[in-house]
């Protein structure tokens, strides 16, 4: 990567078992600085397993993995004043008052007294709790404690900020305006790595790796790993009963995948006009009224739905032979 | 280590606890609570034990015999009985504990010079209390004796006659023998023990089930910034108990205290962290804050309280527990207190004990600062 600007974070065959489940199956990547990069899995995949290696929270069994250039099975306590975590759960203190909560950080970072109460009132405006900064942290609504966690982790300025799940459990508006501030750090040049099961958070990263059983399946930014799959034709299929539509299209030969998306079905297919024929000639047979049929550019779901499938396929034969 | 952060620990868990008034009252009343109970409940004096008279004589000289029983303190008069079948209820329905027979033939054969038998029944249920009761039995009937030899002997000599030998004994310390005087130091020594594990064992506990201590060992903060920011403030309360156990020892139950202040203040000091930072490791240790109370309890009450000299001397127990003994910290601190308190002796006499209580309180952080490791696995 010559040229290219130093990785803030790089995994090398990083792997971690417990007893003989292996949670992270040795993942070796990139993240260059300043980018906001999206670790993107259903639950149980291993996300937070590599996040907590990467903050120096739990030791890889093999490989490794640097941050900002520290080794995290040798250096995990130089990493952790250069980093800025929020884990999945709420884990500030909740009998204690937003500011009594930004003041302990605070003294935790040793941030010089000249410069405490400068960013304990950006955080405090950051996270738009002027207001609030007498109050019992438990009191606050979910999207605001969040925000309040994001700025205790950002009070001593680090280059790295690891973000596991941040808005889970949080309303939509909210964030977005959470959001809005991971993108205002990444242009002052904090590298985010951010986990995330919301497929539209996955489209708001610079790059995103995709990761399912503790395997890295694919990696790139959102538009490569949409044109990978260009190849193939995606149908949204409008129709009474999507479920019994489902069932009906099971074992089509020219059909390779059918998937509830929302309300409708997205269908996939190597050739959109024969793939038509034969949702059309199933519904008929099955009786479902058809409301639409239309060729659509795939979303991140479409594109992971179909990587985790080929995967599963590809899996299977071995599986088998293995049992 | 750093300062800054020590003391935004120590900030930190005080705001807890003063923002808990419940365990904030639990932390300084609890050990009032049960100073009060034990205090007032635990007394190994035996005095006024109930007595019931089956009196077959009837006569000025079995009323004589009588009368040293009851006028003592040691015994109150409960009734008379005039069978045994009316002894045996009254000692069945814990009534009385002591039953006294004097014999038909009493008078008679005091008068005569021949060796009349009195009858005392004692409940044994409790062998140590029995024992007191035949002692105090044996004392006012070797009184009534040498009453009766005495003026035997000035009828027959016309004169008195000397007694060949006269103990005159003399008690230190606790002059009035109370039992309260010797249970009360100790009794300060378990509840300290008792209160300062159970303090401190919820608190890193609670953080792993919180959730906080993964944001919190994201942080550069080390295990010794933790460990004594975290012991600081039960460290103050702990100290607040002491002082009013100690006032109260002093002012409600009237223990002398007449040791040096300075020194009872270093080695409740160096009980105290050592007794703290076991609570600590063991809440280090379990990371659940049931277990970690359980585990407290049991670890400082029932050494205290059994293996510690409390309540039963170390010199009557087989020599295996003997040994054991030397292994429970607050066995040096109850020694350390009696003597503070009823003897009044210096540095000389306890810097044993002080040694032995320095030792376990750097054992104790040492093996806390160890255990806790900045890693979830």
């Amino acid at each position: 990567m010559n040229g290219s600007p130093p990785a803030a974070v790089t995994l090398r065959d990083l792997e971690k078992r417990f007893g003989s489940f292996v949670a992270v199956n040795r993942i070796s990547l990139e993240v260059a600085k300043g980018e906001i990069f999206g670790f993107l899995g259903p639950n149980g995949a291993g996300k937070s397993t590599t996040i907590r290696m990467l903050c120096g929270l739990l030791a890889p069994t093999s490989g490794s993995a640097t941050v900002v250039g520290l080794d995290v099975a040798t250096e995990a306590e130089k990493i952790k004043s250069q980093i800025g975590y929020m884990s999945q759960k709420f884990s500030l203190y909740e009998d204690l008052t937003v500011e009594e909560n930004i003041d302990f950080y605070a003294g935790i970072y040793r941030i010089p007294h000249k410069l405490k109460e400068q960013r304990k009132r950006w955080v405090l405006e950051m996270a738009h709790l002027e207001e609030q900064r007498g109050t019992a942290t438990a009191l606050l609504p979910g999207g605001w404690k969040q925000r309040l966690s994001l700025g205790c982790a950002l009070l001593h300025e680090p280059p790295v900020l690891f973000l596991d799940e941040p808005t889970s459990g949080v309303d939509p508006i909210s964030r977005r305006s959470f959001w809005e501030l991971i993108y205002e750090k990444a242009d002052e040049g904090v590298t985010v790595f951010v986990t995330t099961h919301y497929m539209e958070e996955a489209e708001y990263c610079d790059r995103l790796a995709l990761i399912f059983r503790g395997e890295l399946i694919a990696v790139g930014t959102p538009g490569e790993l949409k044109r990978r799959l260009m190849r193939d034709a995606v149908l949204a299929v409008s129709s009474s009963d999507s479920q019994g539509l489902l069932a009906a299209l099971e074992g089509q030969g020219n059909l390779k995948d059918v998937a509830v998306f929302g309300a409708d079905l997205h269908v996939v297919a190597s050739k959109a006009q024969q793939a038509e024929e034969t949702v059309r000639r199933r519904a008929r047979e099955a009786a479902i009224e058809l409301h639409s049929i239309e060729v659509i550019t795939p979303s991140l779901e479409d594109v992971f739905v179909s990587l985790i499938e080929e995967r599963e396929e590809a899996e299977r034969p071995l599986a088998e032979v293995k049992s | 280590m750093s300062w800054r952060r020590y003391l935004a620990v120590a900030r930190k868990e005080l705001t807890h606890v003063l923002r808990d008034p419940r365990a904030l009252g639990i932390s300084i009343g609890l050990p009032m609570l049960l100073l009060l109970l034990f205090g007032v409940a635990l007394t190994l004096d035996v005095d006024q034990v109930p007595m019931v008279v089956w009196d077959q004589s009837q006569t000025p000289a079995s009323r004589a015999l009588i009368a040293d029983f009851s006028g003592s303190p040691y015994f109150s008069d409960m009734g008379a009985a005039s069978s045994y079948r009316q002894i045996e209820r009254q000692i069945d329905h814990n009534r009385a504990l002591i039953a006294l027979v004097v014999p038909v033939d009493f008078a008679r054969r005091v008068a005569s010079g021949r060796t009349a038998q009195v009858q005392a029944i004692v409940d044994g249920s409790d062998a140590n209390t029995a024992s007191i009761v035949v002692g105090y039995a044996d004392a006012i009937v070797a009184r009534y004796n040498q009453r009766l030899s005495l003026a035997l002997a000035q009828r027959t000599l016309g004169r008195n006659l000397p007694l060949p030998l006269d103990l005159r004994s003399r008690v230190w310390f606790n002059t009035e023998m109370e039992s309260k005087n010797f249970i009360v130091p100790g009794l300060i020594a378990v509840i300290m023990m008792l209160i300062a594990a159970l303090l401190t064992s919820l608190t890193i506990a609670r953080e792993w089930e919180t959730g906080t201590m993964e944001q919190l060992i994201s942080t550069p903060v080390k295990a010794t910034e933790l460990v004594l920011g975290k012991l600081t403030p039960y460290f103050v309360i702990g100290m607040i108990d002491m002082v009013v156990s100690v006032v109260l020892g002093r002012f409600l139950f009237h223990v002398p205290l007449r040791g040096d202040l300075g020194l009872l203040l270093l080695a409740s000091t160096i009980f105290l962290v050592g007794s703290l930072a076991m609570g600590l490791e063991i809440s280090v240790m379990t990371k659940n804050q049931l277990l970690a109370s359980q585990v407290a309890l049991m670890a400082t009450f029932l050494p205290a309280f059994l293996l510690s000299g409390f309540m039963f001397p170390i010199e009557n127990m087989p020599r295996v527990l003997q040994l054991v003994t030397y292994l429970v910290p607050a066995r040096y601190f109850i020694t350390v207190l009696r003597d503070l308190f009823l003897k009044g002796v210096g540095w000389s006499v306890v810097w044993g004990d002080i040694v032995f209580l320095a030792a376990f309180a750097a054992l104790m952080l040492g093996i806390a600062l160890k255990k806790f490791h900045k890693r979830l696995d």
